[in-house]
């Protein structure tokens, strides 16, 4: 286990430190697309439903509804390809993998924002 | 074909330089020590042996206690031959991760995972009965029919049937060094290698 994280500490790209969210915030992610030559960005605006894994494999996954229709997207946490994740909302839920939400849509599936 | 002993130590996956996640598996390759020196004249041909992974005396028995002696080394548990290395080697001399460079494509050779008794359809990748309806409600992962009946009335050899599946040799061949971390000598590999973590696995280029 140990060697494994030494592998993973050398082979390591430098990203930009990643603000704290968790499952239940909703949160933008900017991310790198290459187009031919041309680098332009794409945002994912969304529900985090589950932060999964750890160190250099963690994931998260985020889900919204594109045109009626739910649509759901893994990102890695460290991917270089992120150029980076804005929070937009802290949300207020009491589990840490919100599969439930893809039973509901609507008005049903709101989740209580956090508010400091 | 140079090579060297490893152990693998797990699976992770890294980012290349393209921002792609690369799979890959970590071995620990090496340190090992050339215990024997096979020459042409002596032997037929020319190779080196390898040893690999610290063990106790007591668990050596005497006749290896010497043959680790002579290449004024501790006893090893792991011991392989490879034949082709560039570079002169003498006895007791140390071949480190570094043999390899990234970007290499070398083998991997390991002992599978054992998968105790197994059906013919993980076992040989038989496709199982498709249907439910004819009548069929219980030979969804059954073999199907073993030959023809009067004539040759018997089985032929060879038939693939369900027994104890894995815990083979194999080689998997042509898989990129991805990284080399020379200090803990370690090697990451792009893909899976055979084996759980923990088995050796010998690496040639």
């Amino acid at each position: 286990m140990d060697l494994l994280k030494v592998a993973q500490e050398a082979s390591k790209i430098e990203v930009k430190p990643r603000p704290a969210f968790k499952a239940g915030d909703t949160v933008t992610v900017v991310y790198k697309i290459k187009e031919g030559n041309k680098e332009r960005e794409q945002l994912f605006q969304g529900v985090v439903l589950q932060r999964r894994g750890n160190g250099a494999t963690e994931t998260f996954t985020i889900r919204k509804i594109s045109h009626g229709v739910g649509v759901e997207r893994i990102f890695p946490v460290d991917s270089p390809k992120i150029e980076r994740i804005d929070v937009n909302k802290r949300g207020i839920v009491r589990r840490a993998r919100l599969f439930y939400l893809r039973k509901y849509s609507g008005k049903a599936a709101r989740i209580k924002e956090k508010k400091d | 074909m140079s090579g060297i002993i490893g152990k693998k130590v797990g699976m992770t996956s890294i980012f290349d330089a393209e921002g792609r996640n690369v799979p890959c598996t970590v071995i620990q390759a090496g340190p090992c020590v050339v215990t024997h020196v096979k020459t042409v004249e002596k032997d037929g041909y020319q190779a080196l042996q390898l040893a690999f992974d610290e063990k106790t005396e007591k668990h050596t028995p005497k006749a290896m206690q010497g043959h680790f002696a002579k290449a004024s080394t501790t006893p090893k548990r792991k011991l392989a031959e490879f034949k082709g290395f560039e570079a002169e080697y003498n006895l007791g001399d140390v071949i480190k991760a570094d043999l390899f460079a990234e970007g290499e494509f070398c083998d991997a050779i390991g002992v599978s995972k054992g998968k105790g008794f197994q059906g013919v359809i993980k076992r040989h990748g038989f496709g199982g009965v498709g249907g439910t309806t004819h009548g069929q409600h219980n030979r969804l992962r059954a073999p199907g029919s073993l030959g023809a009946s009067s004539w040759p009335s018997r089985v032929f050899k060879g038939m693939r049937m369900a027994g104890r599946t894995g815990f083979d040799n194999v080689k998997i061949q042509n898989l990129e060094v991805i990284k080399v971390i020379a200090e803990h000598n370690l090697i990451l590999i792009k893909g899976a290698v055979p084996g759980h973590k923990g088995s050796y696995v010998l690496l040639e280029k």
